[in-house]
């Protein structure tokens, strides 16, 4: 060795390491994501405009006044018109036949009330739609009412606002477990096939870098994650709009725990193969889709027909959000979470074990 | 530990994709401690050979044995022994120098301090800048001063100064030589025959997946036995008649490139107007003439006829 090399390469290896390979990479994962704005905007700040919105749409109100239509054409529409007139709920058009056609069709008013021959009274409306019902009832009771009825029962009205029945109270824990799908899955997938794209996991195979360290840094960095998205829409749930946690906390944080590993697997097992970004993405949306219609984020998974019930029921976010809805507004206990929590184990082991056998580190 | 005679063996490699053969049939010994170079035009096979050697890739067929070890029973331990720079690595732009080199630096069981690595390469002001600020050389020593975090023996560099721009170039060779004095064995591919010129103990030239010649570069040059090389060009659209400067004393091989002839000669001063003479004969005449000392590019184009950086 020359005096010139001695002089230039003058380091001393040590044997043993820096610091452990799964800490840097974990802490690697969490620098990657903290320094990419546009992720931490729609992790965190996403959901809360989200639940901000959506609570503001669907805030508990008093009842609308209902529009009902009295057809002019009719000869005793006068006396409708007048019988109707002293109930402060309803609001009177008069419509001439075509025009109450058409206000029927396109929804301005609810119902359409027509006066009949010999004091008869029909209504036109579309059993189907809510307002309507609701209009017939009012309408009704305000006719008969004027012509003399006198009610058999006396009632009261005692009006309450009960926590968890509203609808900010069903949708909070469905954006929470919603979230959790969503930056699992794009979160790993991208991070994934981008180093896969640039040759970085290549490089990294090139190395004595232990491969279920590189994985496992990843659900780390995603437990780390989920930590702080769900610590603030809870809390923003609590405070900005009173969402209750009425079961375990304990509870809560398994579910939430289960849900962030269900969808970080499935995040690893859709970047598995994937060579570019475009793949993914399809793939991503292709499983996602169906979860984000069907799995109870932001209606009852209820309102799907029978048949297809056993496979929505079986679906990981619908798992997710059952549980995590389960805990804070019913507050279930452990034995009535237990076939949610099964499902997503269930979907974890697979999605876990399949990602790792099929996964393209070139 | 006892130093293996060869920091590599390659026999008899073969590697086909589909229908295209990559490598056909390559051998290779690297010494301990040499720079070795394998030269060859894009597409001759170099990459898919490095990696190959590098565990990266199986080969279809042949035998590779390195620092002693085979991939297929010491994978674990020639990790911790070799540097890996791969040709088109990136690394992740929102982290810093620094931050990348100890990432590197946490997966090697022993190696130099985090620190030395960056002054090594020379990245001391920019070890907190992120990698997406770096100039394409400043990338180019951030990959070497991965591929150095365990300290290895032995050294691949895949194209280290593909792309960079001279002074990037020569920042990258003062570093090479370097770590060549420090007595690490090193295999780096190129088409460049300066920087194998400059950079290699010995060079093999590699075509179509085979090893044409190998040697030292200066043996490889003298093997052409010229002292000079004589370009003529003539004006274009000339009828030239083939083999003009057989028999033109002095001229030890000739061959044509389009309106450029290209010729070894034994001494400039005795052949050039023994060349203008042949023109004159000829009715021919010249636009431009340009001698200089054989290099490795000569050797490549005695070889196979073509220049090493035509695709």
């Amino acid at each position: 060795m020359s005096d010139v090399a001695a002089k230039e390469v003058t380091w001393n290896p040590q044997p043993g390491r820096s610091s452990s390979p799964l800490v840097q990479l974990t802490l690697i994962r969490f620098r990657e994501f903290l320094r990419e704005p546009e992720a931490v905007f729609w992790t965190f700040i996403f959901p809360l405009l989200l639940a901000s919105g959506l609570g503001l749409a669907f805030r508990s109100r008093p009842a609308d006044v209902a529009k009902i239509g009295v057809l002019t054409s009719a000869p005793g529409a006068q006396r409708i018109r007048e019988s109707l007139a002293g109930d402060s709920s309803l609001q009177i058009v008069s419509l001439d036949d075509t025009a109450a056609v058409n206000a029927l069709r396109i929804g301005t008013v609810a119902l359409v009330v027509v006066a009949q021959d010999s004091g008869r009274v029909e209504y036109r409306f579309d059993r189907a739609r809510e307002e309507a019902r609701t209009a017939r009832l009012m309408v009704d009771e305000a006719l008969q009412r004027a012509s003399g009825r006198r009610n058999a029962v006396t009632t009261t009205d005692a009006l309450v606002s009960e926590r968890g029945s509203r609808y900010i109270d069903f949708v909070l824990p469905g954006l929470l477990a919603m979230n959790l799908m969503g930056s699992g899955m794009w979160g790993i997938g991208f991070s994934i096939v981008d180093a896969r794209r640039k040759k970085l996991l290549k490089r990294f195979v090139a190395t004595p870098m232990r491969r279920y360290h590189y994985l496992a840094s990843f659900l780390l960095m995603r437990l780390g994650l989920m930590v702080i998205e769900v610590t603030v829409i809870s809390t923003f749930g609590y405070f900005a709009f009173g969402v209750p946690m009425r079961g375990s906390l304990v509870a809560f944080a398994v579910a939430c725990l289960l849900g962030a590993l269900v969808f970080g697997s499935l995040g690893l097992l859709v970047a598995s193969r994937a060579r570019t970004i475009e793949a993914a993405s399809g793939l991503m949306n292709l499983l996602m889709l169906p979860m984000w219609v069907a799995s109870g984020v932001f209606f009852s998974a209820g309102n799907f027909p029978d048949a297809v019930q056993p496979v929505i029921q079986a679906l990981p976010l619908t798992a997710v959000v059952d549980s995590v809805r389960g805990i804070m507004i019913q507050g279930l206990g452990w034995s009535a979470l237990a076939p949610e929590f099964a499902i997503v184990a269930t979907w974890l082991v697979l999605s876990f074990g399949i990602a790792l056998k099929f996964f393209r580190w070139r | 530990m006892p130093v293996a005679p060869l920091a590599l063996e390659v026999r008899a490699l073969r590697k086909t994709f589909g229908t295209v053969v990559a490598v056909d049939g390559l051998d290779l010994d690297v010494h301990t401690g040499e720079c070795f170079g394998l030269l060859g035009p894009n597409g001759a096979g170099k990459t898919t050979t490095i990696e190959i050697c590098e565990g990266l890739q199986e080969p279809d067929a042949g035998e590779v044995i390195v620092l002693g070890k085979r991939w297929s029973s010491d994978e674990r331990v020639l990790r911790e022994r070799l540097g890996v720079q791969l040709q088109e690595t990136q690394f992740s732009e929102k982290v810093t120098v620094e931050e990348t080199i100890a990432l590197f630096r946490s997966f090697f069981e022993r190696g130099p301090a985090v620190k030395e690595i960056i002054h090594l390469v020379q990245l001391d002001e920019k070890r907190s800048a992120r990698v997406g600020t770096l100039s394409g050389g400043q990338k180019q020593r951030l990959s070497v001063a991965c591929a150095l975090a365990g300290d290895p023996e032995l050294l691949f560099l895949d194209e280290p100064t593909t792309g960079l721009d001279p002074q990037s170039r020569r920042q990258l060779w003062d570093l090479v030589e370097r770590l060549r004095a420090s007595g690490r064995s090193i295999v780096l591919t190129t088409h460049y025959m300066e920087e194998a010129e400059r950079l290699c103990d010995r060079v093999a030239i590699v075509d179509h997946g085979k090893v044409i010649a190998i040697d030292t570069p200066r043996s490889l040059i003298r093997s052409l036995g010229a002292e000079q090389v004589v370009e003529v060009e003539l004006a274009e659209g000339a009828a030239v008649p083939a083999g003009l400067f057989n028999g033109t004393s002095g001229v030890l091989d000739s061959r044509i490139d389009g309106p450029v002839w290209t010729l070894q000669v034994s001494a400039a001063h005795t052949a050039v107007p023994a060349v203008l003479h042949t023109l004159e004969s000829a009715n021919l005449s010249l636009t431009e003439l340009r001698t200089h000392s054989p290099t490795l590019e000569d050797v490549f184009v005695s070889l196979t006829g073509r220049h090493l950086r035509e695709q």
